[in-house]
């Protein structure tokens, strides 16, 4: 700790001078690592501002479809995307652009979707995810799945579980309660899932084949039927 | 992404104390702008603290009639809240203009003010950028300018704050309560919240470090016809070219502020005094002093036929 703060003063006095060897650069991760496990504490100086920071792990608890899970050592950099996809192997959500402007990755937590890409993991403690695996089995397929199915709303597919996520979770919006951009009433008790009410509610989900109209007759059949 | 620590805080002031003490360290809510720009290294943070679980989550009336809304309540929450569809319609019809469904399910109200800008060479971190990078330079002037600001720029930065809600809750004169990592805490009013550039774009907001918000408040409501109109190239998921937020009364006078032409929400008393005269009495007031460029000096004249739609829809 005695070598972590002196590499700390050194490093304020000027960037330029730093020069670290190999055990400099040892002695500083373990501080960073202490760091991690107590983050509110004395010592939660970052020893970081050089060019190299030492991950930080964490664990996280929460529920995926249904299941308990417990992630140890995960970097705190993991967003839910990849906690999903690489540490709990579950490839069914997709990584389009990883930057929130594709859809792709689209879950319900705790009732809601989101864009898993922009979501650290480590923040979603406690939480009830709902992938695209939790939505149905090939054998017992959910309605929306089914639907996207009849009606031919993918291409290639790859947008597609991002698409019936949020499918699920727009009907759900719908049926709640909460306007659109297209609402044309924002004190009407409820709202009809119209056409336009769908396209404008499911923006956010981007198809490059084009797969648009089939999805709405898709979703406009489940929504039918819910009503 | 740079490696960070990571800590949930459990009160505001915990929160506020940690973030000035600990160097480099960030508040993280609905994160959807914050983790953006960390997988670009445009932000850079040793340290997150995770904001989003403190009991900010609520909208309540104000003894004074309006709402106290709290800093972690979700974009979705805030669109959908009975009262503010009612009595603050701009508001919500501000909140639905932006983003998708999955980004207003994370983000939160404080978050949403404390956006950074969508300027291009902000975003590429091969260009210098005053903003991201401070004494660097602007690539922005005398580059593609044609999303960015026309008034209130300077010579070292043009670019704009791209909320839609803070448009919203600048015409409805809102309030953000802040507490410092001292435990103080101070009211700011919305119109001096966000800094013009300068010669310090780096500089957003008149809040010190460490300095949390935690919630906003709206004076209670003042009637008349809500209107938020956005325009952009494509019907819905993108940022405003510009967008017009007015209030009009039945004598119609009103107030109106203008989304995408300023580096903060643009709304001038003096010009909105004029509106019964018509959108262009009040558009040469909004825009004394602009200095636009050669590609978005279309903006002057968009933003005056937008608000003369606006002011025909508030009075039909």
């Amino acid at each position: 700790m005695l070598r972590a703060s002196n590499l700390r003063e050194h490093d304020m006095t000027s960037p330029g001078d730093l020069e670290l060897n190999r055990r400099d650069l040892m002695v500083a991760a373990a501080a960073t690592a202490a760091v991690a496990s107590a983050p509110s504490g004395a010592g939660a100086q970052p020893a970081a501002a050089a060019a190299v920071r030492a991950p930080s792990k964490a664990t996280v608890s929460m529920m995926v479809n249904g299941e308990a899970r417990r992630l140890v050592d995960l970097d705190t950099r993991t967003t839910l995307l990849d906690a999903l996809r690489e540490s709990l192997q579950m490839p069914g959500t997709k990584k389009g652009c990883d930057h929130g402007q594709c859809g792709a990755c689209t879950v319900i937590v705790d009732g809601r979707r989101i864009n898993s890409c922009l979501s650290l993991a480590v923040m979603h403690e406690g939480e009830s995810v709902t992938t695209i695996e939790g939505l149905g089995t090939p054998d017992n397929l959910h309605a929306m799945q089914a639907a996207f199915v009849k009606h031919d709303g993918y291409q290639c597919g790859y947008c597609t579980p991002g698409q019936i996520c949020s499918a699920v979770a727009v009907l759900d919006e719908i049926k709640a309660g909460v306007p659109s951009h297209v609402t044309a009433d924002l004190t009407a008790a409820s709202y009809d899932p119209t056409a336009d009410e769908i396209r404008e509610r499911m923006s956010g989900n981007i198809c490059r084949c084009g797969a648009y109209s089939n999805i709405v007759d898709a979703m406009s059949e489940v929504a039918g039927r819910r009503a | 992404m740079k490696a960070f620590s990571f800590s949930r805080a459990s009160t505001p002031a915990e929160a506020a104390a940690s973030a000035q003490r600990i160097e480099g360290a960030k508040f993280v809510a609905g994160g959807t702008n914050l983790l953006d720009l960390m997988k670009l290294e445009i932000e850079t943070p040793t340290h997150l603290i995770d904001v989003s679980k403190l009991k900010l989550d609520t909208i309540e009336a104000t003894a004074e009639g309006g709402l106290r809304i709290g800093a972690m309540v979700r974009n979705t929450d805030l669109a959908a809240d009975a009262r503010v569809r009612k009595d603050y319609a701009l508001l919500s019809r501000a909140l639905l203009a932006g983003a998708s469904g999955q980004l207003r399910n994370k983000a939160t109200t404080a978050g949403n003010l404390l956006q950074r800008t969508r300027c291009p060479y902000f975003y590429d971190t091969n260009q210098p950028c005053n903003k991201r990078s401070p004494g660097s330079g602007c690539s922005a002037i005398g580059g593609f300018t044609r999303m960015l600001g026309v008034v209130g720029v300077s010579d070292a930065c043009i670019a704009t704050n791209p909320s839609d809600m803070a448009i919203a809750m600048r015409a409805l004169d809102a309030v953000v309560e802040t507490v410092s990592p001292e435990g103080a805490t101070r009211a700011i009013p919305i119109a001096e919240l966000h800094r013009l550039p300068g010669d310090t774009p780096h500089i957003e907001t008149v809040l010190t470090p460490g300095e949390l918000i935690t919630a906003v408040t709206l004076p209670k409501p003042v009637g008349g016809k809500h209107v938020y109109r956005k325009v952009r190239d494509r019907a819905s998921y993108a940022f405003a070219l510009i967008s017009v937020g007015a209030i009009v009364q039945p004598d119609g006078s009103g107030r109106v502020a203008v989304g995408g032409v300023a580096p903060k929400p643009w709304r001038v008393e003096a010009a909105e005094k004029e509106m019964v005269r018509g959108a262009k009495a009040v558009t040469d007031g909004l825009f004394a002093g602009a200095n636009p460029t050669h590609e978005n000096a279309f903006k002057l004249t968009l933003v005056q036929r937008t608000l003369d739609a606006v002011l025909t829809e508030a009075r039909g």
